[in-house]
């Protein structure tokens, strides 16, 4: 019964390259059973191709991965009996229906019959599928097509569960409801990495790394990540936010200023500058609708450390 | 001024009423009706398949529409989609660059195609290439280019023609958050000369750049405002975030708290609304105390726009 | 090697190919239509060649010898012309593809017993019926030539007895006009066999790769061996239905004869299936592309099949290093079993080396198929 101290993933040094170019360098982590482990970053980041050398689909030029005792590399094709995959392009048979896909990955990891049966009966359910089971898989809409793609990976009862970038344009009901199952899951003992270029995904995560150009820059719990961000995140909202933002970036202790539709979003040093600038503000005589601190988004955090990591040198 | 001057700069460079476009049984766009000002920037919110593509596609003069009416600067869609290609500028979802051309030569084509005068071609070209902080490397193919490169040519070589309106359909999907925002820096300094500019997207986030949102699901407009606007008027109540150790175990206590609606678990916290924050906060660590839950923290948090889609949506079922 | 998978693959295949109707109107009307477009179309034969006459010698000897040719059902003759740049305006024309051109003297020479020699102008823009109407007219030539001789020697009292060489080489040429479509039914078979088969299988692992499963089937416990003995069971079935549909077609449409054992024709007849299936598998595998793929795998197969197999062209009419090329050709051993099956009614000794080496050939390709799938992405 592995506890909380004995990893269920366990990836050190992981590289791997495209020619010239490092798709993953070097990366460490660790994920727990009954966790959520997000890979979090922008596209080209190398979290597929972290996803895919986890599955083992793809071979690492260097690094090692050890899932559930069994060293990947080694003995690629044993990891794969523990371990589900769900690629970005779910793996469905348009022309297949839903019950026969689910069928086929039954029989590829040899389940026993009535046990998937069994399961393929209560998830279908829950997803409030059991209309759709004669259909064909290329009909069904993009969140139930998620929702068979997770099923179908589901079937054999994996310990891990990999999933790359599985809520992409899918509308927000569907992505909920797509969590909760993770929740459900996770509940259940199953580790699970995440990847996700949606940098507010990030927070439904129980741990997350955030990656860029291959390299890790963070790997902790959300909390600790708005931990790093030190001061405050003003909102100012006005008519005119070019003007806003002119005279807001040279105020003193402004870090940096982000136009956005309606105003600006002002990272400050410290809280106490809200009250400054909004005085300055009206010296100046600029009209604001609201100025309010509000929590720093993911988006927020990743561009910091970004520019923390480049030694606070200017975005390219 | 005269006073027709003046309504032109007043009327909508974009007017949408009841339209509509069919493909067989399947209705993608479902009566939408909307209207773009000058310099505005408006953001088509809605995930994949709710008919954002078609209804860009459809202004932009490539879809005959089936019903409804819509004007791009001043010109009936239906009736003269040559004459709106004109005056428009489109950036499309994969940013439509030949990858074995150079900087300049993707330019130059685009100019020509655009029919930009010989004699604006140098300038325009000065400005795209600049704008996009590719000064030195004009003669680098684009396949070289990295994401946020290409995106940002993708956009000088749209507004060569300098159009008064300019389509963007999912322009940063692919793209690191820094250059994301860089694109947006220009997109508003775009507004501030005048072009309006209609974007589509399904990154929730991303709307917070644009002036006003359009949510869209399954081919009709749900919601229609500023970011603040959708967020403060959709959601009846107030959100609250319970963290803590063993918040999991609490969720089953909670669900049953008088006042409490849509308690749901995110991450390692729990969200759930309630009608009013200040009234029901001291209630609930009360009762949380009670059972053994001290530890366990509450505070009120600002919906997102992904809180208020799933609230709108939710509430056209 | 686990049954069960093999199974799901199968039965996963197997639906597919039922539910698209690209993959059906090549496994069952392609067939049909190859055989009927091929089996009525190609004919190697050639008669009623239209000839043009210029008899300069105008005697009863030149009236004789224009009489052989116009009895003979291989010419028609369409004109008689007086000058050579009629000959040549005709020619160019197409109005005719031969000339005959008797000669001033002709009857003399004979009389003589100095020979006769006559001229034919040929178009040969098509080589193959150029050659064929320049030997029907050596042959009726010949045989005017063979009656003169009698008929000398006759009037002299003699006695003839001799056969002449050019009477039994006219057997051959003048006899039935079915021959021809008997030798080309089974090549058409054998071609049908080669498209339908690379095709089928050709689409298949690219097929996955372009739709994006690819990437999970390889994630699962799968084994290549058995995604492959799973893929290609339900194509190879189908193919030996649409053999059988086009060996029925040959036996009972064409009524091309058929004289050998059932078993010995659908054991070659599987051999050839697997060889052309495991090449399709292969292309698919390497091009992940369904477009290219097919492509590939038709002219690895079709190509070779039509032009090098004996089918359309006899091999040991082909230069000797073209004739070593041969060798590798699946479609030759298959052909020349079909042939000898079909025409010969040949016993199992005669068949047995072809058989074996395409069993050998099988045995290759298989092999190499299956080795050439790699669970990975790059």
């Amino acid at each position: 019964m592995p506890s909380a101290a004995s990893p269920l993933i366990e990836v050190s040094a992981l590289t791997k390259r495209f020619g010239a170019v490092s798709a993953v360098c070097g990366i460490n982590f660790k994920v727990n059973s009954g966790e959520i482990f997000g890979l979090v970053g922008p596209d080209g980041a190398g979290k597929t191709t972290t996803s895919r050398m986890l599955a083992g689909v793809m071979r690492p030029d260097a690094g090692s991965i050890v899932i559930d005792g069994v060293n990947v590399l080694e003995q690629p094709e044993l990891a794969k009996r523990h371990v589900s995959y769900m690629p970005q392009r779910f793996g469905l048979y348009e022309d297949l229906t839903v019950d026969e896909n689910i069928r086929f990955y039954a029989d590829l990891f040899e389940v026993d019959s009535k046990v998937w049966q069994q399961r393929a009966d209560s998830m279908l359910a829950a997803a409030e599928m059991m209309p759709f089971r004669k259909r064909l898989a290329g009909q069904l809409s993009g969140g139930m097509k998620q929702k068979l793609g997770l099923i179908c990976s589901l079937v054999h009862t994996p310990r891990v569960l990999l999933l790359d970038e599985p809520t992409t344009g899918v509308d927000p009901l569907s992505r909920r409801e797509f969590w909760q199952i993770l929740y459900t899951l996770r509940s259940e003992g199953v580790a699970m990495v995440l990847s996700t270029a949606y940098l507010d995904e990030a927070e439904r995560c129980d741990r997350l790394a955030l990656m860029n150009a291959g390299k890790m820059m963070f790997c902790d719990t959300p909390a600790a990540l708005k931990a790093r961000m030190p001061g405050a995140m003003l909102e100012i909202l006005g008519d005119y936010p070019r003007r806003l933002r002119d005279a807001v970036s040279p105020m003193p202790g402004v870090l940096s200023v982000l136009l956005v539709g309606t105003g600006l979003h002002v990272h400050v040093d410290a809280p106490q500058r809200a009250r400054k600038i909004q005085a300055m503000l009206v010296e100046q005589g600029i009209a604001i609708h609201s100025l309010q601190t509000v929590t720093p988004s993911v988006e927020d955090l990743f561009i910091a450390l970004l520019e923390q990591d480049l030694g606070k040198a200017p975005a390219p | 001024m005269s006073e027709a001057t003046a309504n032109s700069i007043q009327a909508p460079q974009i007017m949408v009423e009841d339209l509509v476009k069919r493909f067989g049984d399947f209705i993608a766009v479902n009566r939408v009706s909307f209207s773009v000002h000058r310099g505005e920037i408006m953001g088509f919110l809605g995930p994949n398949g709710a008919g954002k593509s078609t209804l860009l596609r459809v202004l932009c003069g490539l879809l005959h529409p089936n019903a409804g009416r819509a004007m791009v600067a001043g010109i009936d869609v239906a009736q003269d989609p040559e004459a709106v290609r004109r005056r428009i500028g489109y950036m499309s979802q994969k940013f439509s660059l030949y990858n074995d051309m150079s900087v300049v030569e993707n330019l130059r084509f685009f100019g020509g195609v655009y029919g930009v005068s010989r004699r604006d071609m140098q300038d325009r070209l000065r400005f795209a290439v600049d704008m996009a902080g590719l000064s030195g490397r004009e003669d680098s193919l684009v396949g070289t280019l990295a994401g946020g490169w290409k995106q940002r040519l993708a956009l000088g070589a749209a507004i060569l023609h300098k159009p008064a309106i300019l389509f963007l359909d999912e322009p940063t999907s692919g793209v690191d958050p820094s250059s994301r925002r860089r694109f947006w820096e220009l997109i508003h300094s775009l507004g501030e000369e005048g072009v309006s500019v209609l974007v589509s997207t399904h990154y929730m986030d991303e709307a917070e750049y644009c002036n006003r949102i359009a949510l869209i699901n399954h081919g009709k407009l749900i919601a229609l405002g500023t970011p603040q606007e959708l967020k403060q008027h959709t959601l009846d109540g107030q959100l609250l975030e319970l963290s803590g150790a063993r918040i999991s175990d609490a969720l089953a206590t909670l669900s049953r708290s008088t006042g409490m609606h849509n308690v749901a678990m995110f991450g390692s916290t729990l969200h759930a609304l309630v009608d009013d924050a200040a009234l029901r906060i001291p209630g609930l660590q009360a009762q949380l105390c009670a059972e053994g839950y001290a530890e366990i923290t509450i505070r009120r948090i600002e919906p997102s726009l992904e809180d208020s889609f799933v609230q709108w949506v939710g509430g056209n079922k | 090697m686990k049954w069960r998978r093999v199974r799901a693959i199968t039965v996963k295949e197997a639906l597919q190919i039922v539910r698209d109707p690209r993959s059906l109107m090549i496994a069952l009307l392609i067939p049909v239509l190859q055989m009927f477009l091929l089996g009525y179309g190609i004919s190697l034969d050639v008669k009623h060649l239209p000839l043009c006459i210029y008899d300069r010698d105008n005697t009863t000897q030149s009236h004789d010898l224009l009489h052989h040719f116009s009895a003979s059902p291989y010419f028609d003759v369409q004109a008689e012309l007086h000058n050579y740049a009629d000959i040549g305006r005709n020619l160019d024309a197409g109005a005719c593809r031969l000339a005959i051109v008797i000669p001033t003297g002709f009857s003399k020479g004979l009389a003589d017993n100095a020979g006769g020699t006559v001229q034919a102008l040929v178009d040969a823009t098509d080589t193959n019926t150029a050659s064929l109407a320049a030997n029907y007219a050596r042959v009726v030539i010949a045989g005017y030539s063979a009656q003169v001789q009698l008929d000398a020697i006759q009037s002299r009292g003699g006695q003839m007895q001799t056969v002449t060489p050019v009477d039994v080489r006219a057997r051959v040429w003048f006899n039935e006009d079915l021959i021809s479509r008997n030798f080309i039914i089974p090549g058409v078979v054998a071609m049908v066999m080669a498209i339908v088969g690379s095709q089928l299988s050709s689409l298949t692992i690219a097929r996955e790769w372009e739709r994006g499963t690819m990437e999970l089937l390889i994630s699962t416990p799968v084994q290549p061996m058995e995604l492959m003995v799973g893929k290609l069971l339900p194509y190879f079935v189908v193919g030996m239905l649409d053999a059988c549909i086009c060996l029925a077609l040959a036996v009972f449409w064409f009524e091309v004869p058929f004289r050998g054992t059932l078993i010995a024709l659908f054991v070659t007849t599987g051999l050839f299936l697997l060889v052309v299936l495991c090449i399709g598998y292969y292309v698919s595998v390497a091009i992940r592309s369904q477009v290219g793929a097919s492509q590939v795998a038709l002219l690895l197969t079709m190509l070779p099949t039509t032009l090098l197999s004996g089918f359309s062209f006899p091999i040991d009419q082909m230069p000797p290093l073209v004739q070593g090329v041969t060798y590798l050709v699946s479609g030759r051993y298959y052909v020349t079993l079909l042939k000898a099956l079909f025409l010969k009614g040949a016993p199992w000794s005669e068949l047995a080396v072809p058989i074996l080496c395409l069993s050998v050939y099988a045995a290759v390709m298989v092999v190499l198929a299956a080795r050439a799938f790699r669970k990975t992405l790059d």
